[in-house]
């Protein structure tokens, strides 16, 4: 297996390289998403199956969909010029800061690796594991998600939603979205892996208490599935009322979370400090609706402005 | 085998600052951005693997860390955009250089 370790990360190193040298952007993309899902073969051998599922649907998945969908945007010349060697430094001056800032990262690393040799890392592991029985749910990263730091995952939602208020205030996309490929073979293939998306994403929203899961792959999966539906030009027309109600659902994840941590204060409890016998049901709900509000989300920010009904 | 992962991180980390800071192209540049923060969050993992029993709270903050990673990317990408459609360029230039 130690062989098996060292292909991996001369892999992801080579993969590095070529995704900040290789000529062009459209090659750069790819190397990224290859790098992706390397890095969730990674976290399984670090035994992080919850990383690897969400590096997997979204640091390689979906961002790699938000980057080509960038690429699509821009003209066919832009994705496919070659790298300027002008815009590479060369000169003493480039060479010194280089040199600098290589060198002091590689100490680093060396001294990190030597103090760590002798550093017994004694991690939360113990205390989580006493604990876990009083958090409602029996997979330790949920718990650390939805109970023990879930106040970290109420500013974390609330961040992705400002993202989309940022993409949506900087502009309009004409709906609905013209897509200029006609596949046969695409949509019929869409309407055949719809159902089978919408059964895993509820699978992996299930599975989140006991297994790894959760509202964050789900939504992943969910937004998949819906650029999916929008690259084989299945579109949902929209109108005054379904914008009111999308914009409901965008906001509906942070909002149940919110509801949830001031019920529980004014019940005399505190922000999201669940009552023991309550906790399991309530990281349910909270769980489903960021769910659906995450893949909304994702969604949204793929799209890349606001939808304009009017135009379309 | 976690002391490789380390290492590996910091020279993840390396390559990807070193893209940051000399690459023009702001597309470039987000995607290095993308890949400095998967070294770090390899870095947090394979500390978390060293302790014994594993500990899963680094875990929870690599899941918040990816999607933050991702709004990031997303806000970015949609200014980098903006920019294109004005100047025609998807590099940022300085005042000389015109």
């Amino acid at each position: 297996m130690v062989l098996f370790d060292l292909i991996l990360g001369l892999l992801l190193v080579v993969l590095v390289q070529k995704c900040l040298s290789v000529t062009d952007l459209f090659g750069a993309v790819i190397s990224f998403m290859a790098f992706g899902l390397l890095m969730a073969v990674a976290w399984v051998r670090l035994e992080a199956p919850d990383i690897a599922l969400a590096e997997a649907a979204i640091g390689s998945g979906l961002t790699g969909a938000l980057l080509f969908s960038t690429l699509g945007r821009l003209p066919h010349s832009e994705a496919r010029q070659p790298i300027a060697s002008r815009t590479v430094g060369s000169g003493p001056g480039y060479w010194l800061a280089a040199g600098f800032w290589w060198v002091s990262i590689m100490l680093l690393s060396v001294a990190f690796f030597l103090s760590l040799l002798e550093l017994q890392a004694p991690g939360l592991g113990g205390y989580l594991q006493e604990r876990l029985s009083e958090s409602g749910v029996l997979n330790p990263v949920t718990a650390v998600l939805l109970n023990f730091r879930s106040l970290d995952t109420v500013m974390e939602i609330a961040v992705l939603l400002l993202a989309v208020a940022v993409v949506w205030s900087l502009g309009t996309v004409g709906w609905p979205a013209k897509q200029k490929l006609s596949l046969p073979l695409l949509v019929g293939l869409v309407r055949l892996l719809t159902p089978v998306f919408l059964l895993v994403a509820f699978s992996l929203l299930w599975r989140g208490n006991h297994a790894p899961g959760g509202a964050f792959p789900s939504g992943a999966v969910l937004a998949a599935a819906s650029i999916l539906l929008l690259l084989a030009g299945k579109t949902i027309r929209i109108y005054p009322l379904t914008m009111f109600w999308l914009r409901w659902v965008l906001a509906a994840g942070l909002l149940v979370f919110v509801l949830a941590g001031m019920s529980l204060m004014f019940a005399g409890y505190g922000f999201l400090v669940y009552p023991e016998q309550w906790a399991g049901t309530m990281i349910l709900i909270i769980e489903v609706s960021a769910g659906v509000s995450i893949g909304a989300m994702l969604m949204a920010l793929y799209i890349g402005g606001e939808p304009d009904f009017h135009a379309g | 085998m976690t002391a490789y992962y380390l290492i590996l991180a910091g020279v993840i980390l390396a390559m990807a600052f070193h893209g940051l800071m000399t690459r023009a192209n702001l597309l470039r540049k987000l995607m290095a951005l993308n890949i400095f923060t998967s070294a770090v969050f390899l870095f947090l993992v394979a500390l978390a693997r060293m302790a014994e029993p594993l500990d899963p709270i680094p875990h929870a903050m690599v899941l918040t860390g990816i999607v933050v990673t991702v709004s990031t990317t997303a806000v970015g990408l949609v200014l980098l955009l903006k920019l294109y459609r004005r100047t025609g360029s998807l590099t940022l230039q300085s005042a000389d250089d015109d």
